[in-house]
């Protein structure tokens, strides 16, 4: 059933959105042809980030640091049922969009796009945001500089969602 | 920040490697980074570039108008400082909508743009207001319905089941939606 859900969603909401602008009428191909073209952007902008990511994540990799420093935090993380291969994308998710989606390829890559800890790293890209940079656009657009709150109400979500990543995906698999 | 974490990372990395005897694993690496990085954003270029021509289309359309008026219980709730029909609660709706449907290109500006509005009325320009503080929290717990980015990088990778991370991705996103909202209405009465 989950599965019959999820696989379903992207054909229905294709068909739907298609449906919708021929209902009203407009140019349903011209337009997906202006998206795809904005795409492109998107994608030529993330490939500078990702390659100085690969850069910095594979050397950390390689190096042996990462299992060092996995080995270490293991104890704790063992006690809350984190797959350790986790936290560098969870401490790096606030901080950078770009540069955490890096660490989530990464991660899929090393173990497996469907794998338990792959699904976990999607569901954190997917269910969290890059909080540092929202507040910063959404308070500099203003010139507002006294944010009260809102950080840590922010962070306090962030880690709540990254919890429900890690238990839901042990759930559902 | 990445100024910072970016070197940080290459320094103890090869200095570890060095130390622990590494280093031929760390030299081999470093080109392999930069193909991985090229193989992955010629596969990107096909799924990232189909979502956002499908996003498109339902963005030219009056589907987000419609669903926006889904939400004004919901905005009352979240925002009761917010005139309901007045141009705040439009933009703070349409805004909630794009994030909804994993459209984050068209929900910054419309943010953006609701947050300039919200300002015309906050009596200390340079404090958020609740109304604000509540907004900014709302779009950082990321509330999505298709988190497309990650669909589209799941097919790339191969997946048998790109959007099967859905379902988990809409628990995760509600929890830290509900934790978000109910730690800012607390805050908001002591500080």
């Amino acid at each position: 059933m989950v599965n019959f859900l999820s696989a379903s969603a992207i054909p229905l909401i294709i068909l739907f959105i298609v449906i919708y602008g021929l209902k009203e009428k407009k140019k349903v191909f011209d337009i997906f042809l202006d998206g795809a073209k904005e795409g492109i952007e998107i994608v030529i902008q993330l490939f500078p980030t990702l390659l100085g990511i690969f850069l910095a994540i594979g050397l950390l990799r390689n190096s042996g640091i990462i299992d060092f420093i996995i080995n270490i935090i293991s104890p704790v993380t063992n006690i809350l049922k984190i797959p350790s291969a986790v936290l560098p994308l969870a401490m790096l998710r606030p901080i950078s969009g770009s540069a955490s989606m890096g660490v989530a390829i990464d991660i899929m890559q090393k173990y497996g796009v469907d794998s338990m800890i792959g699904k976990i790293a999607s569901t954190i890209m997917g269910s969290t945001e890059t909080t540092f940079y929202t507040i910063a656009i959404y308070t500099a657009c203003v010139k507002i500089k006294k944010i009260r709150f809102v950080l840590v109400a922010a962070l306090l979500a962030d880690l709540a969602g990254m919890i429900t990543s890690v238990i839901i995906c042990q759930i559902l698999s | 920040m990445l100024n910072i974490i970016w070197p940080v990372f290459i320094i103890i990395s090869i200095i570890y490697a060095f130390i622990s005897g590494n280093i031929e694993n760390i030299s081999n690496g470093i080109f392999d980074s930069a193909e991985s990085a090229v193989s992955l954003t010629i596969t990107f270029f096909g799924t990232i570039c189909l979502w956002n021509g499908i996003i498109e289309i339902a963005k030219k359309t009056s589907i987000m108008q419609k669903l926006a008026k889904l939400l004004h219980p919901l905005i009352c709730f979240l925002f009761p400082e917010i005139k309901k029909e007045s141009e705040a609660h439009e933009e703070i709706s349409m805004n909630i909508i794009a994030n909804l449907l994993g459209l984050g290109n068209a929900a910054t500006p419309l943010g953006l743009k609701a947050m300039k509005t919200m300002q015309k009325d906050n009596p200390k320009k340079d404090t958020l207001t609740n109304s604000m503080a509540m907004f900014i929290v709302i779009n950082t717990a990321s509330i999505q319905l298709i988190p497309t980015n990650v669909i589209a990088i799941r097919s790339s990778l191969n997946s048998t089941s790109p959007s099967g991370i859905i379902l988990q991705v809409w628990v995760a996103t509600i929890v830290a939606a509900i934790v978000g909202v109910t730690a800012t209405k607390i805050f908001m009465k002591r500080f």
